[in-house]
């Protein structure tokens, strides 16, 4: 019964590559645009150091239009735009366009609750010395919230995980490609256990190093 | 030679936020304050909460920008500078707070260093510098510990340290030891009156708890809706209070004159008539007064108060009970007022 796998074991390979590939990248450009655009939120929301009813208004919109839409939708309807940026609105580069634009907006949510955990008292003591915005970010709020927001990169990596998943329906590889079209497709559930099982140890590593980073970050 | 120029000026300084919700009116947190304090001074604002002491501080320092008036660091006027040239003023103005606000991803050390990076400092001048001021605080062993391992004290003791680390003129204290117990308390107060014995730092200590301002501070406002309601030198206003809501502050600490009902308790308790003497300063001589008292044969019992000490100078009031005849009494009462104040109460 390990015949048909032990036969797409090449196949297999790549597509975890692919996987880690697009993962790695949409990770990389999500989690960076996520860290801008909750920062942005954090930094103009009323009360705070830059302030700004406008920016804080159109980001908190933007944030809460683009979030709730189910992703396979969101692929379709950011299409045009995902051609005009990457130039073709298949395969894997594509997807890790369409998957790093949704996960930006569902990671600047995180990073912007990860960062209210910062005390704002902590925030006054370094207005209070002199300290300007910029500083204020890099040496006050990231330090200060680090332990959190790597526990939120990590529950954002399971999601992607899942997004890549799709990628298959637009011509993309990876591991949930790998099992539509040799598991479901042939009717060969080894091979889409296969995939499932591959997936599952990837997020268990991965969370397993969340977890230990952001211990080591709040020194628990 | 001229006055000199106090340290701190505040002239006519309103803070109003406007309302939250419409139509419901703005909220005049600071209400007209004028405030002078000179370098060396460790002026105390005490009040209850809601009064204004803090926003009040953070006016000085500018972290809330005022809505009226002009605020006078060293002779300059900062209420209006612009954020960018507020930088440097703060850097003149060490603050620290209840809760202490210590950096949790920052050891102690890297705490203390935190203001000197913003001033621009290289490390080893930093090195030197944080070493020198956990000396001072007497946390030098503690330099690699995060605030999470620190007591409250010792965590107040960084901010202190931290504070004033770029050897500020002016240091402000919001609370700094109200999340303290008593003992800790005392520590930390004796740190800070160090600090403005040996390095000549003027203080401004907000604090809600009257022994605070007892044993630290020279001068003290009172303030109550926003309002500056009564200010001078502590001694003063400890033995003279003249408003209402500063007489209930220093009650908290010196047992004065009986109230109502302690009145009717003691009275119920006691014979004869009851007489409450004012000693104010080393003018008056208590030997010479009870001795006045017992010669003509008054007998007396003190039933109710205390003599307190501000800066060397003891005042406090003394409640007797007086047993005699009514003549005797009047003549031995007469002869006292030369040196106290008498009250009788009946």
């Amino acid at each position: 019964m390990f015949d048909s796998l032990i036969d797409l074991l090449p196949e297999f390979w790549k597509a975890a590559f692919e996987t880690l590939y697009i993962v790695g990248l949409t990770l990389f450009f999500g989690g960076l645009g996520g860290l801008i655009v909750g920062l942005g939120l954090y930094l103009t929301r009323a009360g705070s150091i830059l302030a700004n009813r406008g920016v804080f208004g159109v980001l908190n919109v933007l944030v809460n239009t683009i979030r709730p839409i189910p992703f396979i939708i969101f692929l379709a309807a950011v299409q045009p735009l995902t051609r005009a940026v990457v130039g073709t609105g298949i395969g894997n580069n594509a997807m890790i366009f369409t998957i790093a634009l949704a996960a930006m907006f569902a990671m600047a949510r995180i990073v912007e609750q990860n960062l209210l955990t910062v005390t704002p008292g902590v925030i006054e003591a370094a207005r209070s010395v002199g300290a300007g915005p910029v500083r204020i970010i890099f040496t006050v709020l990231l330090p200060e919230a680090l332990g959190p927001l790597i526990l939120g990169f990590t529950f954002i990596f399971v999601a992607l995980v899942d997004m890549s998943a799709v990628a298959g329906y637009v011509g993309g590889g990876g591991l949930g490609a790998f099992a539509l079209l040799y598991g479901w497709r042939q009717f060969d559930p080894v091979v889409t256990w296969a995939a499932v099982l591959l997936i599952i140890v990837f997020v268990q590593l991965v969370q397993f190093l969340g977890n230990w980073l952001a211990r080591k970050a709040l020194r628990r | 030679m001229s006055a000199p120029t106090p340290l701190v000026e505040l002239r006519n300084v309103s803070k109003v936020y406007p309302a939250t919700v419409k139509g419901a009116p703005d909220v005049t947190a600071i209400d007209d304050v004028s405030l002078t304090i000179d370098a060396g001074d460790v002026y105390g604002i005490i009040g209850y909460s809601g009064a204004g002491k803090s926003t009040l501080v953070r006016l000085v320092n500018v972290l809330e920008r005022s809505t009226a008036g002009e605020i006078f660091i060293d002779g300059r006027d900062v209420a209006r500078l612009p954020e960018r040239e507020l930088r440097p003023v703060r850097l003149g103005i060490g603050m620290i707070f209840q809760q202490f606000n210590l950096l949790n991803s920052r050891t102690v050390a890297r705490n203390v260093a935190y203001p000197l990076e913003v001033a621009g400092r290289d490390k080893p001048g930093r090195a030197t510098r944080v070493a020198e001021m956990l000396d001072f605080v007497g946390l030098a062993d503690k330099a690699g510990a995060y605030p999470d391992q620190l007591s409250g004290g010792q965590k107040q003791r960084v901010g202190i340290a931290r504070a004033l680390a770029t050897s500020p003129a002016i240091l402000l204290a919001d609370e700094a030891t109200s999340a303290l117990d008593p003992e800790t308390t005392h520590e930390v107060l004796d740190l800070l009156g160090r600090v403005n014995k040996e390095f000549g730092v003027t203080i401004i200590v907000i604090t809600h708890e009257m022994d605070v301002i007892q044993t630290l501070a020279t001068k003290v406002a009172v303030m109550d809706q926003g309002r500056v309601i009564e200010r001078g030198d502590v001694f003063d206003v400890f033995s003279n209070p003249q408003q209402a809501a500063s007489a209930k502050f220093v009650s908290t600490v010196v047992k004065g004159v009986p109230s109502a009902p302690e009145l009717a308790v003691l009275r119920a308790r006691h014979r004869g008539r009851i007489v409450t003497l004012g000693f104010r300063d080393d003018s008056v001589d208590q030997s010479q007064v009870f001795g006045d008292l017992s010669r003509d044969g008054v007998a007396f019992q003190v039933v109710y108060g205390g003599i307190n000490e501000i800066q060397g100078r003891p005042f406090g009031h003394l409640t007797l009970a007086l047993t005699g005849e009514d003549a005797t009494i009047d003549a031995a009462l007469d002869r006292v007022r030369a040196f106290t104040t008498v009250t009788e109460v009946r």
